[in-house]
């Protein structure tokens, strides 16, 4: 950057600090604007007003709170695999956001296999929600790690398919190129708005949308913590700072994949390349474009979990393996005819 | 050919999304700044607080110098939580030249809103008016013991109580009015 | 109206046959689940012992009597008002519904006529319960199958119709207003007006809860063919209200056994439909709302002048004998056979609550159904807890 070339730890350490900053706060950002206020003004209502100016310092209440609870592990739980959960999928979340690029050179690791890095990653976090839900020994927290495996396990498919069909119009697994190809695109010649695979991977994007939905376990695919019938489902056992680790990494988790989703589809950091904004610029503005997106597509995702009823579990895995899984081939193989036609 | 029918749960959606509209900007698109808290129905107690009823049952007031004694309160009341002691005395005569008449003096008249249903028996049964329902609902209190309200609190409830409220047209009741100045 | 075809019943029986062969095979014995007693579903104190087999339910009992007051033995030692106090509270959200079966019992006793504009005053205040109760019913089933919000919409709209309770009766929830031989009081000034435009809101409502939730595809995924109770077996088990009507079962105690309420001096239309699934039972309970808003506009606007107490003693002494009178309340049919003896108090209350029967059909019916549609079917059911155990 300005500064020169700096050391690789020296890098690495300021690349760590600010991702410890940027997640939290995104996902502080997140559970604010859509958990607080998003779902209270459809509800006709306030949401929290008294803890700062409109309830903005909610959160910071809510976080304190959480931190002086009592650590209770159930009796007949398994001490070690009761406590490893949480950091599972903080871990996740986290690596989610190794790929993720903020701007021409903000981002950790500009990995060459950058979106297959992130389908793996997400992966991982099903362990975690499996063995909350076996080592709790409670059997609503068991039949909800049960469904969240299955579920999770089945809407991967859908997604990787999903993003295959960038892959495919890009040419490429690396995100950062994927956000070239899109600025520097054209539509038919047309390149206002650059080339935002919205709109040739429309049917792409929908079933990425709705298999982020359940990789996040939102309604309509909220089965692992149906809080009418399992309560809490794998996370019913855990209090204080292991709950405080799940519920903020699930809303990080959500800001990730909306950021991934911006990244691949609407051109992520960048502003068409037809607008002739100069480099330097976009170091500044690069951040707060992607933002603004994630938090665009943040709000689709909880404006959908708000408003719908969930999907019992059959009817969830009949959803991914008859219709999602066919579509997205058939999206896949249009998409390679197309690319090698045109 | 008949337009693409919408499905159901895009339905669903624009509900939720003209509900969070009509709460940000109650005052339609033209003034492009939120205002929620005009626009959602939620009342910010204690900031700002709703008005009950006149007739909202909130809380039993006496009015002492109607009070004779009779117990029919007390008696009638499902919880029994209505504590009164009384002894008599003598009063003047009315003319002169009469014999003293005996009236009850009040000593003790306790209602213990802990155990009170809020049913308004003792309102209705009592055949001297001096029991009425007051809206007033603040008086939550920490400890149980001080939701005993003695004849002093009883009669300062009795500041609060609203009059009677006109009757629709085709009633045939009479509204009586709230003995206020308390004449015997 | 009938959306599950023959070949769907065949599907889900081939797939029951399916799993069971499965499970004589693996020879799973079931793990017990205990739903309750403290339990966002159960509407209460309800416990639903299941036994399950993977997902599956092998068989469901329900637990009842965690909320067990002792009514029946309360109101032996308490005078005819301060029982109308009390049952207020067996059924809470049906407020005003409660007291109406037993002064019209007490009444039958006295051979009591109450005037006719207390007969519609009362009849009002019925049926604005009705609206209220079923308009959390409708809020809570959408809450219960994970649509949050609903609920608040139920919330919000049903505030209006509390407010005009409180304004004529002074208790939301408990009004404690029917007195033998009347009404306590008369209607406040401007409260027709109020109720008919909160009869308004109401309407929206119903449409506002017909495009969240009824046409929602996934509600229908989830409720429709789930629970079917024939006909035959929901008579058999005692079911009433608009379980049995969604059975198709055209039965309603305010049109063919009315007494004393002045329903026979209205329009309106018993609502059925024919599958007897949890979406039947949904939607008849939608268009009863919708019914009842009608309903109260006409009553508002044929309210008979007159005196609202006929002539009673002030001391309350019902003659000796024994009456039963059951209306149609919110949650199905409610019932009070009161035996007396002539004094001030009742010998003998018998309360017959529609909750109880309503959910003796659990067991029966939870058989071989999948875990979440047992929150479906009890919500489609509608029962309150101090309606079962009072």
């Amino acid at each position: 950057m300005i500064l020169g070339q700096l050391a690789f730890w020296q890098e690495t350490t300021i690349k760590v600090l600010l991702a410890a900053i940027v997640v939290p706060t995104g996902a502080a950002i997140a559970v604010y604007l859509f958990l607080f206020k998003l779902i209270s003004f459809m509800q006709s209502r306030l949401g929290p007003m008294e803890a700062g100016p409109h309830g903005t310092l909610q959160l910071v209440a809510e976080v304190g709170k959480w931190l002086q609870k009592e650590d209770i592990i159930p009796d007949k739980a398994d001490k070690f695999l009761f406590k490893v959960p949480p950091f599972i999928v903080l871990a996740t979340t986290f690596l989610l956001f190794v790929v993720i690029p903020a701007g021409p050179n903000a981002v950790v690791s500009s990995l060459p296999v950058g979106i297959f890095y992130v389908l793996a990653v997400s992966s991982i976090s099903v362990i975690g929600t499996l063995v909350a839900g076996w080592a709790s020994a409670n059997k609503y927290a068991f039949m909800g790690g049960l469904r969240a495996a299955g579920q999770l396990i089945a809407y991967e498919l859908p997604m990787v398919l999903a993003v295959i069909g960038v892959v495919i119009q890009a040419g490429t697994l690396n995100l950062q190129e994927i956000v070239y190809q899109q600025t520097n695109g054209s539509i038919f010649g047309f390149d206002f708005i650059g080339n935002p695979y919205i709109l040739t991977q429309f049917v792409g994007f929908v079933i990425f949308m709705i298999a982020v939905q359940a990789e996040l376990g939102q309604t309509p695919f909220d089965m692992p913590v149906a809080e009418s019938e399992v309560i809490g489902g794998y996370m019913v056992e855990y209090t204080g700072i292991r709950f405080l680790v799940f519920f903020l990494s699930e809303f990080a988790a959500a800001v990730g994949f909306s950021a991934i989703a911006a990244t691949l589809f609407l051109g992520g950091w960048s502003l068409p390349g037809a607008w002739d904004i100069p480099r330097t610029a976009m170091h500044f503005i690069g951040p707060i474009v992607i933002l603004t997106k994630a938090m665009v597509l943040t709000g689709v995702i909880f404006w959908v979990r708000f408003s719908m009823p969930r999907l019992r579990e059959d009817q969830l895995q009949r959803m991914a393996w008859k219709f999602l899984i066919p579509v997205s081939l058939l999206n896949i193989t249009i998409t390679a005819i197309l690319k090698v036609a045109l | 050919m008949p337009a693409p029918k919408i499905p159901g749960f895009l339905k669903g959606l624009g509900v939720t999304a003209r509900t969070a509209k009509e709460t940000m900007f109650p005052d339609g698109l033209k003034n492009p700044v939120p205002h929620p808290t005009k626009g959602a129905v939620t009342v910010q107690y204690p900031h700002a607080k709703e008005e009950p009823t006149p007739r909202s049952r909130g809380v039993i007031s006496l009015q002492e110098d109607n009070c004779t004694s009779c117990m029919l309160c007390a008696r009638e009341c499902p919880d029994w939580c209505i504590y009164i002691e009384g002894h008599k005395t003598l009063a003047p005569p009315r003319r002169e030249g009469g014999k003293p008449r005996s009236v009850n003096k009040l000593d003790r008249f306790d209602i213990d809103y802990s155990l009170c249903m809020y049913c308004g028996i003792c309102v209705e049964v009592c055949p001297f008016e001096a029991l009425y329902w007051s809206p007033e609902y603040e008086y939550s209190e920490m400890r149980i013991a001080d939701l005993l309200h003695d004849k002093e609190r009883l009669g300062q409830w009795f500041e609060t109580v609203p009059d009677f409220e006109a009757h629709e047209a085709g009633a045939e009741v009479k509204q009586k009015p709230v003995s206020r100045k308390g004449a015997k | 109206m009938t959306a599950i075809s023959d070949r769907q019943k065949l599907a889900y029986i081939a797939a029951q046959a399916a799993d069971a062969r499965v499970n004589v095979e693996l020879e799973t014995e079931g793990m017990i689940l205990n739903m309750g007693p403290q339990h966002p579903v159960t509407h209460g104190t309800l416990r639903i012992v299941a036994r399950l087999d993977g997902e599956q339910v092998i068989s469901a009992d329900p637990v009842m009597g965690y909320m067990h007051r002792g009514y029946e033995k309360l109101v032996e030692v308490r005078t005819y008002p301060q029982v109308t106090t009390l049952i207020n509270r067996i059924d809470w959200l049906g407020s005003f519904a409660n007291e109406v079966p037993f002064i019209l019992a007490a009444e039958q006793l006295m051979e009591i006529e109450a005037p006719p504009r207390a007969q519609w005053i009362r009849t009002i205040l019925f049926e604005l319960s009705r609206i209220s109760n079923i308009t959390l019913f409708l809020g809570d089933m959408a809450a219960q199958l994970g649509a949050l919000t609903p609920l608040f919409f139920a919330f919000r709209d049903r505030e209006f119709v509390l407010n005009q309770i409180e304004a004529v009766t002074g208790g939301r929830f408990h009004p404690n207003f029917d007195r033998i031989g009347g009404i306590k009081d008369d209607l406040p000034k401007g409260w027709l007006a109020e109720t008919k435009s909160a009869m308004v809101k109401m309407r929206s409502f119903c449409d506002e809860m017909e495009l969240l939730v009824l046409g929602s595809e996934i509600f229908e995924a989830r409720a429709r063919g789930v629970g079917v109770i024939p006909a035959d077996v929901g008579l058999q088990y005692g079911l009433s209200g608009a379980n049995i009507r969604a059975s198709g079962v055209d039965w309603d105690i305010r049109r063919d056994n009315n007494i004393g309420l002045a329903y026979d001096q209205i329009d309106w239309k018993v609502w059925t439909h024919t599958d007897g699934d949890s979406f039947a039972r949904f939607w008849v309970r939608l268009q009863e709302v919708r019914e009842a808003t009608h309903m109260v506009d006409q009553l508002c606007d044929g309210l008979p002048k007159g005196p609202i107490m006929a002539k009673v003693p002030r001391i309350i002494k019902v003659p000796a004998g024994e009456a039963y009178v059951a209306t149609e309340n919110p949650l199905g049919e409610m019932g009070y056979y009161i035996v007396s003896k002539g004094d001030l108090t009742p010998f003998r209350v018998r309360i017959r609550t529609a909750s109880f029967n309503n959910v003796s059909i659990a067991p029966w019916i939870l058989r071989g159904v999948y875990v979440p549609d047992i929150v479906t079917i009890l919500a489609s059911l509608y029962f309150i807890l101090g309606d079962i155990d009072r």
